[in-house]
């Protein structure tokens, strides 16, 4: 009986590896790797694409913006991904074959857990480096409660909760706090891993919303898609201008109008948005980007890549609010229809000068 | 302390009580865990989990297939790979293995099964993965026949060296050579150990996730190519648990429970396989 | 069994031999025995050639590292990537005190369930039990993470804190705020991961105990625990301390439970319910986003300490194992 059981067993995993090869033929394949942020709207993406063109497959995984620097360093990806630009060092080791894609939008939001508070907070830059920094550590310090005057905030220690894994996320809250505060800037510094000076390390988005939902009286920061489909709270942020901004999607697209205006036509796109000017822009927001070699082996899968790109960017930012994702600003895409056009197989452009997309 | 039948009874006695209190504290977290799985993944799993792969995330209707396949495909590369290399390495350590080349080996063995499975994955990179210019199904089978071979080999070689020797001894006195003692007589004796000592590393590397990393990456789209990358049950779970979304956290918790399940039946049907055995001969 | 020489089925049959050539015939090495002795030399080859490749992978890229900081990286505790200064006290640290944690609740409790299940344990129980306890081998450990989450955490400080503050509070490895993550979390899960390793493999042991021992010990008036106590363990403890090191091995190298438990902070603490971390938890954190070439050098050059620590723990076994296991016979040639 079971050897009748192993036979049948056989023949089935045997037609089923026949199935996929025969149905493999005329696909194109491509394969991306990096940023976890942007995972879901990318496959989001992909997904769609697919179905509209069953003969191309994008296949992408978020294995951390650090390892989709290294992946597309070492070519064992077609594309890479990431939360925070390549340095001059990195781009050197590529011999400055790549281009920066901005993708979409995110922002990241202070979120957290006091018990018998139910109100909005109010935060600054400072004071949310202050608490980062281990100098201020009970929710009712006179320099929270300034902030927030009609809350009565108890007498308890705040437990710091952030990232134990490198992340984007990470990346673009250290660079807000460097930005804001010289103290955090000279000890700690901005990277997808810090030293951090007090706290509790949480892995990935969802460890942090964890400590912060299991832990009385704890902070931690979470990107906003995190924050809305955990319900859990998360305060208000005082921008450069001035005003208590909630993140969202809207705010999210006004930092980067704002940082976009002074953009110049040969830009390479590593731009940092945080802090951003503008009456209604939200202060922690980050591009993300796409990695794309100016020049490709493959003009096959050159083409399907581009064509692909240039979908995303185009038709493919309708996408993005529906999973919390903010919209490129109209002159970033037309800026990257530039940089597009001008990928390579063997020296000749891939896409022709007029192209409209496909 | 021999002072007094009763004392040394009551001793006996407690101690039994303790031996059925720690075999039930054991089982409990299994249980507490299984029942957790079930409550949270079973409402998940309906017909679709099985047959469509990932769906656009936020949307319903999507599915585990391409994991599944992902992970009987790269298990069994990492069988045939790892199995006849690390049995065969117990055997010889229990066989051969009494000078000073069986200790190296021995040590060897040890040593590498505290390596963490991530260093493996790493490793596996630099060498399947960066040389062949992409990820691969192969390179994730290989990496975990890597962490196969060393738990095999010692738990081959401790249940190999439990025969005893006066079953070779019969069997050289019969005229069998030594490798057809080895073979057809200790290993044949000590087969139900090698298999459970199988189970429990197959079962092992089924469930990890930081080999897969680097090397079979994963893939959102169903694939049965070995020199592509491909999905795998614990990737995807893994994934899902650190998504956003509610629908992916209820997958991955389906996931859990079917790679729970998936072992299990391995286990079963091993055994009974075994057990067959062992009636005819 | 159609290989018995004919020449011991009918010795009456056989043709007749000089005592030189049944010598010559008995000394010889069948070429079946080359054969097999060779292969499986080959394939044992197989692990150190392993070893070679990974240990100078681990030390090729640990280089430029080890070369910056010298032995300073295994006594400061700045683990900086930002400002590039990086030092793996905390980690060597954490490593080590998880696992000995989880050695110190799994060993007795695999033991116990080992006697349980070979000596104790009706027969009807033991095959279900046996299977669930190595049923425990198969959860994959990031469900142990999300079990020690949503389970562990909440029970052991809204819970078993509780009660335990009064009566151990005043020890320091208990001292201080208890949030939840902590290394007294992180060896509690890793236990229950080693349990069935060391389990599994002493039953087997004390089931390879010949029954004339057991035998013996209750004819010589024992109770049955007793007998089990100074006699049949006693008898196989070469096997199960190679047992206890298999699940050590587990508990040094476990990454995804332990990572999300631990409370992944680089500190030093003897208070259990603080946060720590562990190398393998810091390379599988850090190693995908590691952007500066130093800080890949950092995670390899701590790997390979990790390497380091492993074989100085197993050797340190394999001494223990020789020292006692003169005597016993049950698995005592695994020196």
């Amino acid at each position: 009986m079971t050897s009748r059981l192993a036979k049948s067993l056989a023949v089935t995993v045997g037609s089923a590896l026949l199935a996929g090869s025969a149905a493999a033929q005329s696909t194109t394949r491509l394969t991306g790797a990096g940023a976890t942020f942007p995972q879901p709207i990318y496959q989001k993406w992909m997904l769609e694409y697919h179905a509209a063109h069953p003969d191309i497959e994008i296949n992408y995984q978020g294995i951390g913006s650090g390892g989709g620097i290294r992946q597309f360093t070492d070519h064992t990806v077609d594309f890479g991904a990431s939360d925070g630009p390549m340095t001059d060092a990195q781009i050197q080791a590529v011999n400055g074959d790549v281009y920066h894609i901005p993708t979409v939008l995110g922002s990241v939001v202070p979120t957290y857990n006091i018990p018998g508070v139910t109100a909005q907070l109010r935060f600054t830059g400072e004071v949310l480096a202050g608490i980062f920094l281990g100098q201020i550590t009970k929710w009712n310090d006179s320099r929270i409660t300034a902030l927030n005057p009609g809350v009565s905030l108890p007498d308890q220690d705040i437990v710091v909760a952030h990232r134990s894994d490198g992340s984007g996320t990470t990346y673009i809250w250290t660079d807000y706090l460097s930005k804001v505060s010289p103290d955090w800037s000279q000890r700690v510094g901005k990277g997808t891993s810090v030293n951090w000076p007090v706290g509790l390390g949480g892995q990935g988005n969802p460890g942090v919303a964890n400590i912060v939902k299991q832990t009385p009286g704890s902070l931690g920061y979470v990107e906003l898609i995190y924050a809305i489909q955990n319900h859990i709270g998360y305060g208000l942020v005082r921008n450069k201008a001035g005003n208590w901004i909630e993140a969202s999607l809207q705010t999210t697209t006004n930092a980067a109008t704002g940082a976009v205006a002074s953009l110049d036509a040969n830009t390479d796109f590593r731009v940092s948005i945080t802090d951003a000017d503008g009456p209604q822009a939200y202060p922690i927001a980050s591009f993300t980007w796409l990695l794309l070699p100016k020049q490709m082996p493959d003009s096959a899968k050159a083409r399907a890549l581009l064509d692909f790109v240039w979908w995303a960017v185009h038709d493919g930012e309708r996408f993005t609010t529906d999973l919390a994702y903010a919209p490129l600003p109209q002159r970033v895409v037309q800026l990257e229809e530039q940089r597009l056009k001008s990928i390579t197989v063997n020296g000749s452009p891939v896409l022709p000068r007029n192209y409209r997309g496909r | 302390m021999m002072h007094g039948r009763l004392a040394r009874r009551l001793t006996g006695s407690v101690m039994t009580g303790l031996t059925y209190g720690a075999a039930a504290l054991a089982i409990l977290p299994l249980a507490v865990i299984l029942g957790m799985l079930i409550v949270k993944g079973a409402g998940s799993i309906d017909l679709n989990f099985f047959i469509k792969s990932a769906a656009a995330p936020g949307e319903a209707g999507g599915g585990f297939s391409h994991a599944i396949v992902g992970t009987l495909i790269i298990v069994s590369l990492a069988c045939v790979v790892g199995v006849p290399v690390g049995v065969a390495t117990g055997i010889f350590l229990a066989e051969f293995g009494g000078g000073q080349f069986g200790f190296v080996v021995r040590f060897i063995a040890d040593v590498l099964n505290g390596v963490p499975s991530i260093v493996i994955g790493i490793f596996a990179w630099t060498w399947l993965v960066r040389p062949m210019g992409h990820f691969s199904a192969l390179a994730g089978g290989c990496a975990l026949a890597i962490i196969l071979v060393p738990i095999l080999a010692r738990t081959t070689e401790e249940m190999v060296r439990l025969v005893p020797n006066s079953l070779r001894e019969a069997a050289l006195a019969l005229g069998y050579p030594r490798w057809r003692t080895s073979l057809v007589v200790v290993v044949r004796t000590a087969a139900a150990g090698i298999v459970t000592g199988c189970l429990v590393a197959i079962a092992r590397v089924a469930g990890e996730t930081a080999p897969l990393l680097f090397t079979a990456l994963g893939n959102q789209f169903f694939s049965t190519r070995l020199k592509g990358a491909m999905a795998a049950l614990p990737l995807q779970i893994y994934v899902y648990a650190l998504g956003p979304y509610d629908e992916w956290h209820r997958q991955a918790w389906a996931g859990a429970l079917v790679l729970i399940v998936l072992v299990l039946a391995l286990s079963l049907v091993a055994r009974s396989v075994v057990r067959a055995k062992r009636q005819h001969a | 069994m159609t290989d018995i020489p004919a020449a011991v089925l009918e010795p009456e049959a056989a043709p007749q031999l000089t005592a030189e050539e049944r010598w010559r015939a008995l000394k010889t090495v069948s070429p079946g025995d080359v054969v097999y002795r060779s292969v499986l030399t080959v394939l044992a080859l197989i692990l150190p050639l392993l070893l070679v490749l990974i240990a100078a992978e681990l030390v090729a890229n640990a280089l430029p590292a080890a070369s910056k900081f010298g032995l300073a990286f295994l006594t400061h505790s700045t683990w900086d990537p930002v400002s590039g200064e990086f030092g793996a006290l905390p980690l060597i640290f954490g490593t080590l005190y998880s696992s000995v944690v989880a050695l110190v609740i799994a060993v007795p409790l695999a033991l116990a369930c080992a006697i349980f299940l070979t000596e104790f344990a009706p027969r009807w129980l033991r095959t279900p039990v046996g299977t669930l306890i190595e049923l425990l081998a198969a959860v994959p450990s990031v469900i142990y993470g999300l079990w020690g989450i949503f389970v562990l955490i909440p029970l052991l400080r809204d819970h078993l804190w509780r009660v335990g503050r009064h009566l151990l509070g005043w020890l320091p490895f208990f001292s201080g705020p208890f949030y939840g993550p902590s290394v007294l979390a992180a060896g509690v899960i890793l236990s229950i991961m080693i349990l069935p390793y060391i389990a599994a493999v002493s039953r087997e042991v004390l089931l390879a105990v010949p029954p004339a021992q057991r035998e013996a010990g209750l004819a010589l008036g024992g109770t049955r625990w007793e007998t089990v106590w100074r006699v049949i363990l006693p008898y196989g403890r070469a096997g199960i301390i190679g047992a206890v090191i298999l699940g050590l091995g587990r508990a040094l190298g476990e990454t995804m439970a332990v990572t999300m438990v631990i409370g992944n902070r680089h500190e030093v603490a003897l208070s259990l319910l603080q946060p720590g971390y562990t190398i393998a938890a810091a390379i599988a954190n850090e190693f995908s986003e590691a952007v500066s070439d130093m800080h890949l050098s950092a995670l390899f050059l701590v790997g390979a300490v990790l390497f380091l620590i492993t074989v100085v723990v197993n050797a340190l076994a394999r001494l223990l194992v020789w020292r006692v296991a003169r005597g016993s016979a049950v698995g005592s040639t695994a020196v």
